[in-house]
């Protein structure tokens, strides 16, 4: 065993790039159940983020134009659970599969070209003198701008949510669309933007993942993480900066696992392997004692004439 | 992600049952069954490669199908009842997780004949194929022995199996052959194929000063990782990986499955198929070395091409003794080699690897 192959700086710096897609897919898809709507198409959305993004990033060499391309493609592909489920009234989590099984086979046919090739790099963010400081600059002023984006993305949703005319709506429409309607709320537009907005949110941490992460595209690189991300909401209890804890939370054990492991350390990997997904579940069993946690109207359909 | 995958599975077996179903009376149909996506642009893109080459040999006698990301376990078992079902002759499935699976479909299906890849359990009805990956890595270890600056190799394990370990121990004899300084740190995976976490551990190894990388997962995501940290240098696996050279990648092993499937499917059609145990090299051609690329130096490359004619022409066996086990007790004496039995179900590391084969 040596610990001191562990350099600490760089493992707490891993974390921030680790946990920045599951911060993204997570924060969207929070605002999404928080108007009572579940989408399980995160998966799918963030694949499809993560091939719009490539490819519009190699064909302008800007990935930040790529960025925007991946939530413009996340939010188009939301689109069509939008309709399924608020126009269409079709089951939410049948839609939300299929969504998610689109997106990868969709997502497989619009990369084909885009195997192998490389994506121009993003640079980091420069913060001038600030960076130099010890410790705190390589941990926390080391990173690109879309690391910043996501933890100001979190700020803003807990801001707008808790402070905001526009956040009670969107929390009246969950807690009680029958109400809402009303009082005279447009329920299916509001759970339409917000749809929308978890399209794009999961889309940028698709496209976090094929741009800077890895950086490559290759078929169902997502492998998953849209569905943590989907445990994150739940374990997060749908409040945003628990969401960010755990974010980092499950982002860094990934990362401890790894390094754990190059460094000798003789505890079975499995334990930290499915550590979240316990945690997760014990939070779950809390929760269900105190049943006010979730939305009140996650996951039915909302008919304006019943 | 399981739950993804056994639906992809499900709709996708659907989707081969209510396939053309017409004419194939006479046509000869082959099935695949692939642990990852046809592009991962290794193992399973080489599988593929292999498929193609099938069909183009056929042409009209042959259909192929195939089914992609099977998880292994039950699911994997579900599918190749489908195909089975669907009226597949043959059908190669491509992974070590498929092996108790196989054989449980084919006791089911005593006429469909079975090929599964690296595994060792075989039936009347199940035969049993494999590359020496481990010559490979041999050229390999001899290489990142001779190249690395601080004397750390890292090495991205999928899975603990004794395919995986033998590669390992492959390239570490090698490599301390030629540097008695050297050091493997093995970082496990337990998967074959997730981008994001072969590039992080790939990034971990490189931040614990690891200047090569190896690895035996699938994707080419290593590579990437590899090549923005500078530096550092990789080698191709399953497949050439060539667009990541001539750095990080340096060389390479090439499954080839093409001549082995060709024949097989020959065999179905001619009626003559037997049940066997085919594992070969880079003699037979099974196993292809990538070009060494100009970032190797010249009397290094010159070196592990003659290792490479040397385990070719078989002068030369990739486990000859004096070999200890990692706990010190003898493997092999002076001179002695390794039998195919003890090299299928290795278990144990050689003397020298720090840390536990983790169970």
């Amino acid at each position: 065993m040596d610990l001191s192959a562990i350099n600490p700086i760089l493992f707490v710096a891993g974390f921030f790039v680790a946990a920045t897609p599951l911060i993204f897919a997570a924060i969207g898809e929070l605002v999404v159940e928080r108007t009572g709507v579940l989408n399980l198409g995160v998966e799918g959305m963030m694949i499809i983020g993560a091939i719009c993004g490539f490819a519009v990033a190699v064909e302008t060499g800007s990935p930040l134009l790529g960025f925007g391309a991946a939530a413009i493609g996340g939010a188009v592909l939301s689109l069509l659970f939008a309709f399924l489920t608020q126009v269409m009234l079709a089951n939410q989590v049948a839609s939300g599969l299929a969504l998610t099984l689109f997106g990868l086979g969709f997502s497989a046919l619009l990369g084909q070209s885009y195997v192998g090739v490389k994506p121009p790099r993003m640079a980091d963010m420069n913060f001038g003198p600030l960076a130099e400081i010890p410790v705190i600059g390589p941990v926390f002023l080391s990173h690109d701008i879309i690391v910043y984006l996501g933890l100001a993305l979190v700020a803003c949703v807990w801001a707008v949510l808790k402070f905001t005319r526009a956040g009670l709506v969107l929390r009246a429409v969950g807690e009680n669309h029958d109400a809402a309607h009303a009082l005279g709320f447009k329920v299916k537009r509001i759970r339409t933007l917000a749809i929308m907005f978890g399209g794009a949110c999961a889309g940028v941490g698709g496209a976090y993942i094929s741009l800077i992460r890895v950086p490559q595209w290759t078929e169902g690189m997502t492998a998953g993480v849209g569905w943590i991300a989907l445990a994150l909401v739940v374990f997060a209890s749908w409040k945003p900066f628990r969401l960010l804890l755990g974010a980092y939370l499950f982002g860094g054990l990934v990362q401890l696992q790894l390094n754990l492991q190059g460094a000798g350390v003789a505890i079975p990997v499995e334990y930290l392997a499915m550590s979240p997904y316990v945690i997760t579940i014990v939070v779950l069993v809390f929760l269900s004692r105190s049943k006010s946690a979730a939305p009140g109207s996650l996951g039915r359909i909302f008919h304006a004439s019943s | 992600m399981k739950f993804t995958k056994l639906l992809t599975g499900a709709a996708l077996a659907v989707g081969l049952a209510t396939g053309a179903y017409a004419d194939d009376q006479e046509k000869t149909k082959v099935g695949f069954v692939f642990v990852g996506p046809v592009g991962d642009g290794g193992w399973t893109y080489e599988h593929n490669q292999a498929r193609l080459a099938v069909e183009e040999k056929f042409g009209d006698k042959v259909e192929t199908v195939y089914v992609e990301s099977v998880a292994e376990g039950p699911d994997s078992e579900r599918v190749m009842t489908q195909m089975a079902l669907d009226g597949a002759d043959l059908i190669f499935t491509t992974s070590f997780g498929y092996m108790d699976p196989t054989i449980n479909v084919a006791k089911k299906f005593p006429n469909v004949k079975f090929e599964h890849a690296t595994g060792y359990k075989q039936a009347e009805n199940v035969s049993t194929y494999s590359a020496r990956f481990y010559e490979g890595r041999a050229i390999q270890g001899h290489i990142a022995g001779k190249m690395t600056k601080s004397n750390i190799v890292g090495y991205i394990g999928s899975y603990p199996i004794p395919e995986v370990i033998r590669g390992i121990n492959s390239a570490f004899i090698h490599a301390r052959k030629v540097n008695p300084d050297v050091q493997f740190k093995i970082v496990w995976a337990y998967t074959w194929f997730d981008p994001a976490k072969e590039a992080d551990a790939a990034k971990v190894l490189i931040e614990q000063g690891a200047d090569v990388v190896l690895q035996h997962t699938d994707s080419t995501a290593p590579q990437a990782a590899a090549q923005e940290a500078g530096n550092v240098i990789t080698f191709g696996q399953a497949s050439d990986m060539s667009q990541y050279a001539p750095l990080p990648r340096v060389s390479s092993i090439i499954d080839d499955w093409a001549p082995y499937y060709i024949a097989r499917t020959q065999a179905v059609m001619d009626g003559t198929w037997t049940s066997g145990n085919t594992w070969d090299g880079i003699g037979a051609g099974m196993v292809g070395i990538g070009e060494i690329s100009d970032a190797v130096p010249a009397d290094v490359k010159a070196e592990a091409l003659a290792l490479k004619d040397s385990l070719a022409d078989g002068s030369y066996h990739a486990f000859t003794g004096p070999l200890n086990k990692q706990d010190g007790s003898v493997f092999l004496a002076e001179g002695e080699t390794a039998d195919d039995g003890t090299l299928a179900g290795m278990n144990f590391y050689v003397e020298g690897i720090e840390g536990d084969i983790p169970l």
